[in-house]
């Protein structure tokens, strides 16, 4: 199982981080920051298109050469996984993450709420669940 | 005073000395907001890391002092701890586990100067989840450990420059180690000579 990014996107859609965890799979700054806002647009599309009441929203979308995990907070932050298709359990490793930030950016007192992400101990956490799947 | 009804006594209310050995539990998420709330009021008040150390290291100050006392209270057999290796045994075995619930990793004396020791804690849980960001420099979050620490220190009569530091680890290569530096002051290291004095006789 390979994971190839990760972002997460505060709750007013801003791209407060993103990481890409393999080699080929670099994506330009600003291709990232409008990633993350079509998909918080799309996320509250969903929400409101569902024929039947009560949606949470986007979980998964499936390419062919990807699948992209989805994962919103009570709080509206959304974490996102892009990984190899096919991969097992990736909601598992949303949780985990959500684990981490809650732990490592909330509880840091040089975090400002809903900016970008600068903490090294969030970064090197994720980094040691993430990376080490490669096969 | 009915004997069960301990814990729902408000923590004021309860008496000094525990009836049966329990032990406290509190919880980490709560500290670990309360904290990084008291060092963002600080920031604001601080105008540079200096200032900001030596805040928290007051804020531990005031929480050593009283943590001496009822420490003490609370030992068995009541004893007054005159040197140095002493009471630094004492901040080692009896304060490390009140706050932190086990005993500190180490305690050396260091190599270059005879009034310098360190505690060494491999995981420090008040600052476990702080990442200091490089625009501040050498600024450590175990401030507030190092004014417990002079706190003690101070009630107990050995006046001492305290400081927090970071240790990359060498062996263990995983997290860097939170020491805190003590250095007496002249006074203690005369008395500490005087005494070995009158013990060789």
């Amino acid at each position: 199982m390979l994971f190839y990014s990760l972002y997460v996107i505060n709750k007013s859609g801003g791209l407060v981080f993103n990481r890409d965890y393999a080699n080929f799979a670099k994506v330009n700054v600003n291709d990232a920051l409008r990633l993350a806002s079509i998909w918080h647009s799309l996320h509250a599309i969903s929400c409101q298109i569902s024929p039947i009441q009560g949606c949470s929203g986007i979980e998964l979308l499936e390419a062919d050469t990807f699948d992209l995990h989805s994962f919103q907070t009570l709080t509206g932050t959304k974490f996102l996984l892009i990984v190899e298709k096919g991969s097992q359990y990736v909601p598992m490793y949303l949780q985990k993450i959500y684990e981490y930030y809650c732990d490592y950016v909330l509880k840091n007192p040089f975090y400002e709420i809903e900016q970008v992400i600068k903490c090294d101990l969030f970064e090197e956490e994720v980094e040691s669940l993430l990376k080490s799947r490669a096969p | 005073m009915n004997q069960e009804s301990h814990r729902n006594l408000n923590i004021v209310e309860r008496p000094l000395i525990k009836q049966k050995p329990e032990k406290t539990v509190l919880s980490l998420s709560a500290f670990a907001y309360l904290y990084s709330e008291l060092i963002q009021y600080n920031i604001d008040k601080s105008a540079n890391t200096t200032e900001l150390e030596e805040r928290l290291d007051k804020v531990g100050y005031e929480i050593g002092l009283r943590i001496n006392e009822l420490l003490s209270c609370r030992e068995k057999t009541l004893r007054r701890r005159t040197e140095i290796l002493d009471i630094l045994k004492f901040i080692h075995s009896t304060v490390w586990p009140a706050f932190f619930g086990k005993n500190a990793d180490d305690l050396q004396q260091a190599a270059a100067a005879e009034d310098e020791y360190m505690i060494s804690d491999y995981d420090m849980k008040f600052t476990k989840f702080i990442s200091v960001p490089r625009s501040y420099g050498s600024f450590n979050p175990g401030a507030l450990v190092a004014g417990i620490v002079r706190g003690v220190l101070d009630s107990a009569g050995f006046p001492a420059r305290v400081s927090a530091h970071t240790v990359e680890d060498r062996e263990r290569s995983r997290k860097p180690i939170t020491t805190i530096l003590v250095k007496f002051h002249s006074v203690v290291m005369t008395r500490q000579l005087y005494i070995e004095k009158v013990k060789k006789g």
